[in-house]
């Protein structure tokens, strides 16, 4: 190598390490160690690559704005509606006991619909069947606020993620979905989370692109975000056009994406940006 | 020397550019009405610097929900104390962003909320005491907008 | 859509003790500055003052711009000299009030 090109080899060098340094959020992050045969070696939740002000949003529940989302499911758990005149503490009792654990563990099989099925869908399944009432829109604030005050009742469990029997080909597809190329700007879910995390993407700080915080609270959205809304976002930021929320495709994405996070406590409502 | 890709040029110069991205407050042809909150706000006095101290983060992490806590020392009794903390933001559509207002009863006069930054640009804080004094304090916060969803 | 707010504060302090009160409220703090899908500006339609007294007094008080963010948190202090009640309201652009209040009791 010429002197030459020494100096501008080191020139390069020295602006790379202060573009990817820039927010001094290097090596140091915490994890848990990923289970053997796993894609990371230690999977790190999307808490840990925000800014400190942040995760101090996040760390106080009454700091914490998705708890006004919880406050209102919370009602809401308690109130009747459709023919049957029922609420959802009817047949489920105290949301603290009966919601512990449910959570962390969607997707679930259903074995009546012969597919797996989300939180959101499991909801609206209760609203349509058992109370008689009007199933809630995706996207809907009375869908997102009980879809995030659920699974707030497993905040701090891990997240587990059934893969195998029929639950094995909808994991293949969101994996093939998790490694497939979208759109005009030709990227995966891996081109970023996997490849790049603890780097920045233009001004986007890379995260594992975990999902155990999901209904998020978007500081850009100032509002709590559903799973779903977010792969529907990532797809359309990649120029592509994006798979429906609560799709077969998504389900099985957010199956995928629960294993990529296995063991990771629920946060469920985070602060994210 | 090994000629690097389109991609690698990218990732180095990203990084480089995101803090240049955005305009600073004075490069805009038209300033915001941050003098004419001011002007009202001190009555053509000029702050001292000093007493305050005003916390924000150096990169907002989002520009629509950025953490602000100011503090002004003072006793805080009805002999002195801090009456009005007006905040600007001198890079905004309109400048205005809060007037808090103190009373011996407030304890201390602190104070914290969050606000929305459309662009990297100063935070001004001026604090108006009983006797009438004004003591001011400034930050610059970068506001990243872009990469994937930003 | 008048949620309920969110108050924290000690429910006892001793006399004179300075104590720490956060304030949450559900609101979309619409700055004025957005534009529907037909081009058209939404409305500006905010919180533009929150007030807080104790037994009557005032403690805080703040107005407020379209540059406060959704769901509007304000945190600040009181001194507490005796015990009583705290009375929290924030105002919208419209009129409506939204109030809360909350007990306070003097450490024996």
């Amino acid at each position: 190598m010429s002197p030459r090109h020494i100096g501008l080899a080191a020139a390069i060098m020295a602006l790379a390490s202060v573009a990817t340094g820039a927010s001094a959020q290097q090596a140091e992050r915490k994890g848990i160690p990923a289970p053997p045969g796993h894609v990371f070696k230690t999977i790190i939740s999307g808490y840990e690559f925000r800014s400190k002000e942040t995760r101090t949003l996040q760390d106080d529940d009454l700091e914490n704005p998705g708890f006004l989302a919880v406050e209102r499911a919370a009602d809401l758990w308690k109130t009747a509606e459709g023919s049957e005149g029922k609420s959802c503490m009817s047949c489920h009792g105290e949301a603290e006991k009966s919601m512990k654990g449910v959570g962390a563990a969607m997707p679930k099989w259903d074995d009546k619909l012969k597919k797996p099925v989300n939180l959101e869908q499991r909801i609206n399944i209760c609203r349509s069947e058992h109370m008689k009432a009007q199933p809630w829109a995706f996207k809907s604030q009375a869908l997102t606020d009980m879809t995030t005050f659920v699974r707030f009742q497993s905040r701090g469990m891990p997240v587990t993620a059934k893969t195998d029997g029929p639950m094995s080909p909808w994991f293949e597809r969101g994996k093939q979905i998790y490694y497939t190329r979208y759109g005009q700007l030709d990227l995966a879910c891996e081109s970023c989370h996997e490849r790049n995390n603890g780097k920045f993407m233009r001004a986007d700080f890379l995260s594992q692109g975990q999902t155990n915080g999901f209904p998020t609270y978007r500081l850009r959205d100032q509002r709590l975000v559903p799973l779903h809304e977010r792969f529907e976002g990532c797809m359309f930021d990649v120029r592509a056009e994006p798979f429906k929320p609560l799709s077969d495709e998504f389900i099985a994405l957010e199956l995928y994406v629960a294993w990529r996070g296995i063991g990771l406590p629920v946060e469920t409502p985070s602060v994210r940006n | 020397m090994k000629a690097i890709n389109r991609r690698q040029a990218f990732a180095l110069g990203g990084g480089f550019v995101m803090l240049t991205l955005m305009p600073m407050a004075a490069d805009a042809e038209v300033a915001n009405d941050a003098a004419k909150w001011i002007e009202k706000f001190t009555g053509g006095k000029d702050p001292a610097k000093g007493k305050v101290s005003l916390d924000l983060p150096e990169i907002a992490e989002n520009g629509n929900t950025v953490p602000l806590t100011v503090a002004v020392e003072s006793p805080m009794t009805a002999e002195s104390y801090v009456k009005e903390i007006m905040i600007v933001a001198d890079g905004n559509p309109n400048a205005g962003v809060a007037t808090l207002s103190f009373t011996p009863l407030s304890g201390k006069a602190e104070a914290a909320i969050r606000i929305r930054l459309a662009a990297t640009q100063n935070v001004i804080a001026i604090a108006k005491m009983s006797d009438g004094a004004l003591f001011t304090e400034q930050k610059v916060v970068k506001v990243t907008i872009g990469g994937c969803g930003g | 859509m008048a949620d309920k707010p969110r108050i924290k504060l000690p429910k006892e302090a001793a006399k004179g003790e300075i104590i720490q009160i956060k304030t949450l409220v559900s609101h979309m703090m619409e700055s004025g500055q957005r534009k529907d899908a037909q081009g058209k500006p939404v409305p500006r339609k905010i919180i533009n003052k929150f007030t807080c007294e104790f037994n009557g007094k005032p403690v805080f008080s703040c107005a407020l711009e379209p540059a406060i963010s959704a769901n509007p948190y304000i945190q600040f202090n009181a001194r507490v000299d005796e015990e009583g009640t705290f009375k929290f309201a924030w105002t919208d652009d419209d009129g409506t009030v939204i109030t809360a209040e909350e007990k306070i009791a003097l450490k024996a």
